[in-house]
């Protein structure tokens, strides 16, 4: 199973066949594997990597510090879902150190963000805090170099 | 005008050229081609042992080193066959790091080759093996491999050439151009035949690391008795993705070390400082991204296994290297027509048999050192190749 999911986090892709051959297993093996991960939630989604600055597209990522108060039974999840239910918020990690969760916002411009942070963000109650920074330049992202200037220099033939 | 060929040592003359030359030129010149003809990974080498070099270069690391090689360097390869194989070797005796394995191979031929002296060389094989038994002075005996028998080499193959002359035997597994191991029991049965005619071994393991699924790699060296007997050569080109460092060595009993080095010394003073400094970092912390790269082969090797088989050509499954070494008879086509063939027609390079040996005739070598869209691609025109024959 661990295979099949780090060929699938590598490429969603691939066709079946071609996961078949690589895993020794049959094609119709491939398909209930993956049906199986999808059903009990392992597999959450098949996304796409997209480099929107190429795009020409405007987007803004937010990434926001946010301190909370804590709540009595329910500690930090009940502040933390009223957070992540928005559109806006893409990611939202609980953290150890010096802040309680991090928020990934983006937004079609810094104002759009800054907007959604002063008036939905930091007036939840139990949000004492907010720090936002803004990103520049993605240089890697989810284990993939944007820019990889690498490339195949091999000589074409060599025994 | 002075005819400088003739002014060439006949030895020099006597090894012929390159068998891909032709398929080389003509690939070269082409815009969309797919090869499998390369003999080396296509990754490149861990960042954290180009950064160890880097680091060291910025430390002013630019001098000459001990001949035999860095003495931590020696260590980590004595620790890590110790680790890996209960081997016990001497870092300050037993060990010498050389410019790639070609170098050490070339040295331990001279190192025990007199004229006339007799090597048995299992085919097919890496090319250099014969032309450096030749320089050496010596006599390299070609002892066919059998197709049935998945080209794993057996003392009843090698029996019929034995000569009062020879002086050694030359083993090359996991093997290139075929993917072939051998297992335990095959290599004791090698050890045996040694032994019996009292021959040096030289075990080149450069592709030891690159094994596949429940099979280990057995170092030679390892079996009993056999550590003083062997050479043994290994290096950093084919697991650390490191081909261009020309980083090797050779391991083996004080007095073929001593000797080894005496033509090190004079021929190539020592490896680069840079590359041994990389070659440190790779067996201190490179082994995780080895076996990353091992994995990956894994599967490489499985899809494009499981594709020729489709495409009509059979083949043995290889448990090592990243060869494979498909049978193209069927085709009715000579292994290099197949390559020249498909080459022209379906833009795939790779490498005829016959390069190998002439018992590698009717076997086309698929280096699957390549991306995975790739090999599907190829897998693609190969069988398109086949059916439209």
């Amino acid at each position: 199973m661990r295979e099949l999911l780090e060929l699938l986090k590598h490429d969603a892709r691939r066709p079946a066949k071609e996961l078949a051959s690589m895993l020794n297993i049959s094609e119709y093996e491939v398909e209930e594997k993956m049906a199986k991960l999808e059903k009990d939630k392992i597999i959450l989604s098949y996304n796409t990597l997209i480099n929107w600055e190429k795009t020409g597209e405007n987007t803004v990522t937010s990434i926001i510090e946010v301190n909370l108060t804590p709540q009595r039974e329910v500690g930090f999840d009940a502040i933390a879902e009223r957070i992540y239910r928005f559109d806006e918020v893409r990611t939202v990690y609980l953290m150890s150190g010096s802040f309680d969760l991090l928020v990934i916002i983006e937004g079609k411009s810094m104002q759009d963000v800054a907007n959604f942070v002063a008036t939905r963000l930091a007036t939840i109650e139990g949000v004492t805090q907010t720090r936002s920074h803004f990103l520049l330049k993605p240089y890697k992202k989810d284990g993939i170099i944007i820019d990889d200037k690498e490339k195949d220099r091999r000589l074409v033939m060599s025994i | 005008m002075t005819n400088w060929n003739d002014r060439i040592s006949p030895i020099v003359k006597s090894v012929p050229p390159s068998g891909i030359r032709k398929f080389f030129d003509i690939a070269s010149e082409m815009e969309d081609v797919i090869s499998l003809g390369v003999g080396e990974p296509d990754f490149v080498t861990p960042w954290s042992i180009r950064e160890s070099c880097v680091y060291g270069l910025e430390q002013g690391y630019t001098s000459y080193t001990a001949n035999r090689g860095l003495m931590e360097l020696r260590e980590e390869i004595c620790f890590m066959h110790k680790r890996r194989f209960d081997l016990d070797y001497n870092p300050k005796t037993d060990v010498l790091v050389t410019v790639g394995v070609s170098e050490a191979l070339d040295i331990a031929m001279r190192t025990i080759l007199s004229p006339g002296d007799e090597i048995l060389i299992p085919e097919p094989c890496y090319v250099s093996y014969k032309a450096c038994a030749t320089l050496a002075g010596g006599i390299p005996v070609p002892v066919p491999a059998k197709a049935e028998n998945d080209f794993r080499i057996t003392p009843a193959d090698l029996e019929p050439h034995v000569s009062p002359k020879t002086k050694a035997l030359l083993i090359g597994y996991p093997n290139n151009p075929t993917g072939a191991i051998l297992s335990k029991e095959d290599l004791e049965a090698i050890a045996r035949f040694a032994v019996k005619h009292d021959l040096i071994v030289i075990s080149d393991e450069i592709y030891g690391d690159l094994t596949y699924g429940d099979t280990k790699h057995v170092c030679f060296a390892g079996l009993p008795e056999m550590q003083d007997r062997t050479i043994l050569l290994n290096g950093f080109s084919k697991a650390y993705a490191m081909t261009g460092w020309r980083i090797g060595y050779a391991l083996s009993n004080p007095d073929i070390i001593a000797a080894m080095t005496k033509i090190h010394q004079y021929t190539m003073l020592c490896a680069p400082i840079t590359a041994q400094i990389a070659a440190v970092e790779a067996l201190r912390h490179g082994e995780k991204y080895m076996r990353k790269m091992v994995s990956e082969y894994d599967k490489r090797r499985r899809l494009i296994y499981d594709g020729l088989q489709k495409a009509g050509l059979k083949c043995f499954e290889p448990k090592g290297a990243f060869y494979i070494f498909p049978d193209i008879t069927s085709t009715g086509l000579s292994s290099e027509e197949f390559a020249e063939k498909i080459l022209m027609q379906e833009h795939v390079a790779l490498v005829p048999g016959n390069a190998f040996g002439e018992c590698g005739e009717g076997f086309v070598r698929c280096s699957y050192a390549t991306s995975i869209e790739q090999i599907s691609e190829a897998l693609a025109r190969i069988e398109h190749f086949v059916n439209h024959l």
